[in-house]
């Protein structure tokens, strides 16, 4: 390998991105930083101003309060439900559409290719899903979170690529062994596009998880709602209900509101933020795959 | 590392994302109007004046997706062989001029094609964020189709109007997508179909 000279116009240059990228990740980390150090401090800190970046007063009654409210637990064990009961189900509706569209044999195939991407730049529009979902009888169902998004046209089409991928030999020695196209599809296609259902998996979840408006469109019964619903509550319209309910002397305890709220919003981004580095490799990947085969 | 500090914003869902925003920009505990007080400067109302309403709404979007989208940016650079590179070097080029005269039309394809998949969802500008950030203080700038489309079918029951500007939504977003599709193909031979 060639060393090549490092004159002052490098190093400049080199110095200049270092800073960008050092602004970069504090800007993205630091928030949540701060929510974190608020959530630990004790409420006097907090409310005269003193937390900025590490916490003051190390206390964990906020973080007690919260975590002993029940509604917080019924929603988020909705989430867990819907992300994945959610995800299954799309994962096997996606395989289900992508792979007659991947056949060359299929005779739909062209037509059904052109409405997929036709409805991912034109829909009916809001009101229309909401009339054919409240039609079906699904309002306040815990279905119409599952079977509105049940496919994503962009997941299908990556879908398909990764199925075109397989080489069709294995298709046609599987077809002279005498199996059907479910037994094809089950044992053949989906495990050699293992990573990709990986990556699908991962972009469906992250859309289940933080869902909050088919929830907001479609369910109003307290005991189905999931995680977001709650924490709009809690967080935007202000809501009380953590220090009402909980049979805690607020001024006893001298505890702060918005610590309250900071420490949903940190229950709520946990597990996110333990799930990410360890799909760190597959988002890269997917993104690519995305991306580059368009 | 720094590919995954910068990304994680993506994973934060809207909600959670918008009651950071909402805390952190209170006049009372808002840590940016704390800042601001220890500089000498009044606290601000920012949620409430309509001409903050954009440039909130523009930061927090960016810094929620900046790191994501720039893996795809990292990949289609990736791809650029090293011959090239070492070529330019050989040249006596220094960075800054293989930055712009290699790396950047190298990955103009990639750049393009995102650009026309972005303008497909110009239209659809995310309900959600505006949803949960605006309020009537500031309904003149905060408001866009989708929003006005929910706030007077669902929750005024005037379902016809808002469907047809719904569709009419839709329409446009088409429109757009396939003249910055038609553009691109004729000034750059890239498209998506």
């Amino acid at each position: 390998m060639m060393r090549t000279e490092r004159n002052i116009g490098d190093k400049i240059f080199d110095t200049v991105v270092y800073t960008f990228i050092a602004i970069a990740v504090v800007v993205c980390v630091y928030p949540f930083i701060y929510i974190v150090s608020v959530s630990i401090s004790s409420g006097a800190a907090v409310n005269r101003g003193d937390v900025w970046l590490y916490p003051v007063d190390l206390n964990f009654e906020a973080m007690k309060t919260v975590l002993g409210y029940k509604q917080l637990w019924i929603s988020f064990a909705n989430t867990v439900f819907y992300t994945v009961a959610g995800t299954f189900l799309n994962i096997v509706f996606t395989c289900l559409a992508a792979y007659p569209l991947s056949r060359k044999s299929f005779f739909l195939r062209k037509k059904l290719n052109f409405l997929l991407a036709f409805t991912m730049y034109f829909s009916g529009g809001l009101i229309p899903i909401y009339i054919v979902v409240t039609g079906l009888g699904l309002y306040n169902s815990r279905l119409a979170m599952l079977i509105p998004v049940l496919i994503s046209a962009y997941n299908v089409m990556i879908c398909r690529s990764a199925f075109e991928s397989v080489s069709e030999e294995l298709y046609e020695n599987a077809a002279l062994e005498g199996a059907n196209d479910f037994i094809i599809l089950y044992r053949i296609a989906i495990p050699v596009i293992k990573p990709t259902l990986a990556v699908l998996t991962l972009y469906y979840a992250v859309a289940h998880y933080n869902d909050f408006f088919n929830a907001m469109l479609y369910i109003s019964d307290r005991n189905k709602e999931p995680l977001q619903s709650f924490l709009r509550r809690i967080l935007l319209q202000a809501s009380m209900e953590i220090m009402q309910t909980t049979s805690i002397d607020m001024a006893a305890l001298n505890q702060s509101t918005l610590q309250v709220r900071y420490v949903c919003i940190v229950v709520a981004i946990i597990p996110v933020l333990i799930f990410v580095p360890f799909v760190h490799k597959y988002l890269v990947q997917g993104t690519m795959l995305g991306s580059v085969k368009g | 590392m720094v590919q995954i500090t910068t990304y994680l914003p993506y994973f934060i869902s809207t909600v959670v994302v918008c009651g950071m925003i909402t805390n952190f920009l209170s006049p009372s505990g808002g840590i940016v109007n704390m800042a601001l007080n220890k500089l000498g400067i009044e606290s601000i109302n920012f949620l409430s004046l309509p001409q903050w309403f954009r440039p909130i709404y523009v930061i927090s979007g960016s810094w929620q997706t900046f790191g994501f989208n720039s893996i795809i940016y990292v990949a289609a650079i990736m791809g650029i062989s090293p011959e090239l590179y070492e070529a330019m070097r050989i040249d006596g080029a220094n960075k800054r001029q293989i930055i712009t005269n290699l790396v950047f039309p190298s990955i103009r394809p990639t750049v393009i094609l995102i650009l026309i998949m972005t303008l497909g969802r110009l239209m659809n500008v995310g309900f959600e964020k505006v949803y949960l950030l605006y309020n009537p203080a500031v309904y003149e700038t905060a408001d866009v189709i989708q929003t006005y489309v929910y706030r007077q079918g669902i929750l005024s029951n005037n379902y016809s109007y808002s469907a047809a500007v719904g569709l009419f939504n839709s329409l446009i977003n088409f429109a757009i997508v396939f003249v910055a599709n038609r553009l691109s193909r004729k000034l750059t031979d890239t498209a998506v179909w």
